[in-house]
């Protein structure tokens, strides 16, 4: 039985882990979609916002620089986005490509040029990175059975990335649904003649919506270099912005669902892992692609409108044009 | 919308050109911010792309790749279907080729085989390119969505398939056996040889012809049948296809499996052609590239080869490049391609205002003669 | 919020709304021509007049959608520049769109502070929101629960949240447009009370509409605009819905259409009690049953949007029958037997779109391909495998020839025709195959002089030819001149139903503004024509 419990809670343990960066992309695009912004360019500005703060934490020697710079790059590709899509009503799509491809080439290109490393950055360690919080109690709690397991082994011992990222959630659900620019955000990307017609710019209010993914974007590059790992790696983002952007599909655009569906493609990956080369009863052993795959199949599933419907805001990829 | 004011050379000729340039611009700033001269980075690629035979060979080898999947995402963006799957279609196209000519290779030489090849690679790109297309049409789920998650499911399968039932015994690597010598595509080399002329060795083989070819099918399809008809008035406006009587959910569906079964065609270049066998990733991004070559082609099989002369060139010399400055690397190109799509495609209507106000001050004193529109 | 409740309309206090020569152009459309308007302080003030007479466009310069090329616009006495609804708004301007801007999936409490919060806090925000909806509720008896889903309403209850939005933004002056389109009788009722709860408290309404008797039923003083100016106004007290229909429609010289007497034989086309609903529940057709007979032209008056557009859409195949049926030339259509447009045309039906832009043609298309839409499968223009351009091209060519479109080259972009040839390219392809039952939409729409004598020569002589024609303009002297036959629409509905020949625009306008019966709104037919 504790053996057991120990093995759950080291999987939940990577679920979290691994879920991090998903619920940090997956809140911004929420922030980006309610507003009617599709953004397929997650992946791409948490790529560049990784690269970023590995670079800036291994010159400085200062994580929360590194921070800084992730932010700054992630936004800056934000803009770029709204620039081509708000002010130039480009296709968001097409937008979103660019930039992710843009930010998979210079990442690497610039990684090579700076740092010699075929396109890593030097190791960071120290203040360089974000290392893990033992929370106040938990070795004095290790040996509790369960309670203590749990607290130590699962709560505690993460980086002040991870508490972070599961602090934006109710912090996004909060903002957009307890504050007047949450309501104005999702009246935008419902319908923006309303907004504009009540007085609202519309493209203002679309601007901020993607500056904030950009932030999000940004916390969640800096977590896979400078916390989940200690040097930025050629395509280290590996997807995962596809999969934040599945995960908020999944949870129908909103903040606790997508939080979810963020924890449950999370926990898919930890069992992948936990899973390989055991042969489960009935079922046998399963191929770690299908774990890999499953995410998007559900997604899919989902979207087909096989299970529940996903609604998504009804302006959403639609250039706002003012006249008539 | 309607913009009658700009003639339609500058709108299909000039801006575009101006689009490529200022990629080319940025990416010259790219070099410079990493200390390296541009200029003699361009010199670097053009010697690297065309300087020698094996060179030229590597970039026309390249180039047939860029052919099939711009042409794949051309057809789609005819019928304003945006197909992002290019990569898992040629991936799982490319496992229909490799199939065919593992089970028949013993049989038969390449060129009876190559139908075969053909027909199974097609129809798998094309089975993989449906799903989306029939959620699109007939359950409303997103094309570019879906599109995106059969890439990852795709690479998921393949890797299934490889590392586990498709591996060679005895093999380490995740990849097939190689295809029989008789059955795999002649290369240029050897195609030349049997025509008395000596080229230098390079993956380039006769797919390039079959790339070719697909561009005068690509040209007849759209322009000279009445599916074509039906997909570009689809495209241009939906309503209008309906009171022409046109079943657009149908001719959805048909044209993303045409899309899916072009991508396929990278199988024949890579698995029948280059590799002689499935690997790993063999797409290697050309579906992504796909995307700029189909926008920098205007969506036209002339364009669209030349596009992906200039990308398969870039790709060649490229390599080339970071032979010369060991700090470039061919990722320049991914930098490259990714601001060929920002500017030719999501900021394609950037300059329109300014341009537009620029010709009429030109013109003012002496009146357009003819009109155009978008 | 609102603080003037004064309900006289003293001399001394300014005008609310005080237009003078206001001016806007679209391109070469002169959409506004010196307009000047006065409505008074408390009054409901109603606008009447044709599509396209200029309503929608003169209230949006007054909403701050486009801003006029010239002219001043003066709110209670103030020389005010508006550009953008915030600015119309902070002059005390509120509007009830046609089509409600409202957020479906918000709470009616929601839809009305969105844009006009206390704060940054939403629970602050609707708290107070809350307390001054109660309080408009109660003054003005516009009773809407505050946490309904407004999509989930129906669509007078919208309505009235979009006015409480309004005056929640403590709008003084209110502008409705048409806003008894897509109401109930009783609803109309409702509104009309809501109205007359304004003015009482001192707001002004604008109120804009086509239909004469809310007209007479509601407003104080009444404005006819015609053809981007304005013509008359009235005291309504003063002015009866004769006047006003002819005021409205005008006493234009009739064009003047050649033709014989009809010699209508036998029925081609016949509708039997059409219904159809729009995709939001709302009724387009209501039982609409009419007969078109070889050799005659049958033509559809109203105002657009009264089901002219979803008609000309069923009978051509374009949105399939939901209840119903259709016999056109001896098959019959209905749910269970559905055809698509093409198959109706193998039944012998032409059909020239209502809207060429949206539907007739493709204007990225070359005019070659143009000429074939709908036909694009017939053996004529393919071979085997590919399309016989070469055919395509000498079948335009023929066309243009016929009709005399301009310039005759196949093989420019539709886009770059004038909007004339296009119709005649349009009225060519489907006139040229001598369809048995031709359908025209808006014939003669955005088309010069010269081509409106000839499209209407050509549709004639088609009806000589033994073909059944239904006709749907917008135009009265058009349908009046050009049809043997008239039938009204309205919401939907047949209205009216007359020959020609004793059809005058009188009559005609009071039934498009269902003012024909003396009834009420369920009033049907009054003036049953012949057969």
């Amino acid at each position: 039985m504790s053996d057991f419990l120990l093995i759950l809670v080291s999987t939940l343990d990577s679920t979290i882990r691994v879920s991090t960066p998903l619920i940090l992309c997956a809140m911004a695009g929420l922030f980006s979609e309610r507003s009617g912004i599709v953004d397929i360019g997650l992946e791409g500005k948490m790529l560049a916002g990784a690269f970023a703060a590995a670079a800036v934490a291994a010159v400085t020697g200062s994580a929360w620089l590194g921070l800084l710079a992730a932010l700054a790059i992630s936004v800056s590709m934000a803009l770029l986005h709204g620039f081509a899509c708000i002010t130039h009503r480009g296709n968001q799509v097409v937008s979103g490509l660019a930039i992710n491809i843009l930010a998979s080439g210079l990442t690497v290109t610039l990684g090579i040029a700076w740092f010699h490393q075929g396109g890593q950055t030097p190791l960071l360690s120290g203040d360089a990175r974000f290392l893990a919080i033992d929370l106040p109690g938990a070795l004095a709690l290790a040996d509790v059975p369960v309670i203590g397991t749990i607290y130590s082994g699962l709560i505690s011992g993460h980086n002040a990335l991870v508490y972070l990222a599961f602090v934006t959630v109710p912090v996004t659900w909060w903002i957009v649904y307890q504050t007047r620019f949450g309501l104005r955000l999702r009246a935008v990307g419902e319908n923006p003649q309303a907004v504009d017609t009540a007085g609202i710019s519309v493209f203002w209010l679309r601007y901020r919506a993607v500056i904030c993914a950009g932030l999000l974007c940004g916390i969640a590059g800096a977590y896979l270099s400078t916390a989940q790992n200690a040097s930025f790696i050629k395509e280290m983002s590996a997807g995962k912005g596809y999969i934040a952007l599945a995960a908020l599909i999944f949870g129908k655009w909103r903040p606790k669902t997508a939080l979810l569906a963020c924890l449950l493609f999370g926990f898919l990956e930890a069992l992948t892992v936990r899973l390989e080369g055991v042969a489960l009863p009935l079922i046998g052993e399963v191929p770690p692609q299908f774990m890999q795959a499953l995410p998007y199949i559900l997604t899919v599933i989902l979207l087909a409108g096989f299970i529940g419907k996903a609604v998504a805001p009804k302006a959403v990829g639609v250039p706002y044009v003012k006249e008539r | 919308m309607s913009n009658k004011t700009l003639p339609a050379w500058i709108d299909i000729g000039v801006i575009p050109l101006i689009n490529v340039c200022l990629a080319f611009i940025v990416s010259g700033f790219v070099i410079l911010l990493i200390g390296e001269n541009p200029i003699e980075a361009v010199q670097y690629i053009i010697t690297g792309a065309f300087g020698y035979g094996e060179g030229v060979g590597y970039t026309l080898y390249y180039t047939t790749n860029f052919i099939f999947t711009g042409l794949a995402v051309s057809v789609a963006f005819h019928a304003g279907l945006f197909n992002i799957g290019g990569e898992g279609q040629a991936y799982i196209g490319g496992l229909g080729v490799g199939l065919m000519c593992m089970s028949l290779d013993s049989f038969m030489p390449w060129w009876a085989l190559l139908p075969f090849a053909i027909a199974a690679g097609a129809a798998f790109g094309a089975a993989w390119a449906f799903i989306p297309a029939y959620l699109q049409a007939y359950r409303g789920s997103h094309i570019v969505i879906t599109t995106i998650m059969f890439n990852f499911i795709a690479s998921a399968l393949m890797v299934y398939l490889l590392v586990n039932i498709l591996i060679e015994p005895g093999n380490m690597a995740p990849q097939t056996r190689s295809i029989v010598e008789s059955a795999t595509l002649p290369s240029m080399q050897e195609l030349f040889a049997a025509l008395g002329m000596d080229i230098e060795n390079s993956p380039l083989n006769i797919s390039l012809f079959l790339a070719l070819a697909c561009c005068v099918l690509v040209w007849l399809l759209m322009w000279h049948t009445r599916l074509g008809y039906a997909i570009r008035m689809i495209g241009f406006n939906e309503n209008a296809a309906v009171y022409s009587g046109i079943n657009t959910k149908r001719v959805i569906v048909i044209t993303m499996c045409i899309s899916g079964g072009m991508s396929a065609m990278v199988g024949i270049n890579e698995v029948m052609g280059a590799q002689e066998r499935v690997l790993l990733d063999f797409v290697a991004g050309a579906g992504f590239t796909g995307i700029a070559v189909s926008l920098m082609g205007r969506n036209h099989p002339v364009g669209i080869v030349i596009a992906s002369l200039l990308f398969g060139a870039l790709y060649q010399g490229g390599a080339e490049l970071s032979f010369e400055i060991s700090t470039i690397t061919r990722d320049l190109v991914v930098v490259i391609q990714g601001l060929v799509i920002l500017f030719c495609g999501a900021l394609s209507l950037m300059l329109k205002p300014t341009i537009e106000k620029l010709f009429v001050k030109l013109m003012s004193s002496n009146k357009p003669k003819e009109n155009a529109n978008v | 919020m609102l603080t003037n409740t004064t309900s006289e309309q003293g001399n001394t206090l300014p005008p609310a709304i005080d237009l003078r020569k206001i001016n806007k152009s679209f391109g070469p459309v002169h959409a506004n021509k010196d307009v000047d308007l006065v409505v008074a302080k408390g009054t409901i003030h109603g606008i009447i007049g044709e599509n396209g007479a200029g309503k929608s466009t003169l209230m949006s310069i007054l909403y701050g959608f486009y801003e006029a090329d010239s002219g001043e616009i003066l709110v209670n006495g103030k020389l005010s520049s508006i550009k953008s609804s915030k600015e119309a708004i902070n002059a005390g301007i509120g509007m009830v769109h046609q089509h409600f801007m409202l957020i479906e999936n918000f709470t009616v409490l929601e839809n009305v502070m969105l844009g006009a919060e206390l704060n940054g806090f939403l629970k602050e925000s609707k708290l107070s929101a809350r307390q001054e909806l109660t309080r408009l509720s109660d003054e003005f008896g516009l009773a809407v629960d505050p946490d309904a889903i407004t999509g989930e309403l129906a669509v007078g209850l919208q309505q009235r949240v979009e006015i409480l939005k309004a005056l929640y933004r403590g709008a003084e002056i209110l502008i409705l447009d048409e806003p008894t389109g897509v109401l109930t009788p009783q609803e109309v009722k409702q509104l009309f009370d809501i109205l007359n709860a304004l003015r009482a408290r001192g707001v002004s309404v604008m109120l804009i509409t086509h239909k004469l008797q809310e007209i007479l039923a509601i407003t104080d003083e009444v404005t006819v605009m015609r053809a981007g100016t304005m013509v008359a106004s009235r005291e309504t007290a003063k002015t009866n819905k004769e006047e006003l229909a002819e005021l409205m429609v005008g006493r234009k010289v009739l064009l003047q259409v050649d033709k014989e007497a009809a010699q209508p034989k036998n029925v081609l086309l016949q509708a039997n009690n059409l219904t159809l609903k729009d995709g939001s529940g709302v009724t387009r057709l209501d039982d609409v049953s009419l007969q078109v007979h070889a050799g005659e032209i049958v033509g559809i008056a109203g105002v657009s949007g009264n089901g002219q557009t979803e008609l000309l859409d069923v009978l051509s195949g374009i949105m399939p029958v939901q209840q119903g049926s259709i016999d056109l030339n001896g098959t019959t259509i209905d749910k269970r037997n559905v055809l698509n447009a093409k198959d109706f045309r193998h039944l012998s039906l032409g059909h020239v779109a209502e809207d060429r832009h949206r539907q007739g043609m493709v204007t990225s298309f070359s005019a070659r391909e143009c000429a074939i839409m709908g036909f694009q499968d017939e053996p004529e223009f393919n071979g085997k495998i590919l399309m016989d351009n070469a055919a395509v091209t000498k079948h335009c060519e023929a066309l243009m020839e016929e009709f005399d479109v301009r310039p005759a080259n196949p093989h420019l972009k539709a886009a770059n025709f004038s909007g004339g040839n296009q119709q005649k390219l349009c009225i060519a392809r489907e006139i040229e195959r001598k369809p048995e039952v031709l359908l025209v939409g808006q014939p003669t729409r955005g088309v010069d002089i010269g081509a409106i004598e000839f499209i209407h020569q050509q549709i004639v002589q088609l009806r000589d030819a033994g073909s059944a024609v239904l006709v749907v303009s917008v135009e009265l002297e058009e349908v009046m001149s050009l049809c043997d036959r008239i039938i009204v629409m309205f919401e939907g509905r047949i209205v009216g139903e007359m020959p020609a020949s004793e059809a005058d625009a009188q009559t005609l306008g009071l039934l498009m503004g269902n003012a024909g019966s003396d009834k009420d709104d369920n009033g049907q037919v009054n003036a049953k024509g012949e057969s």
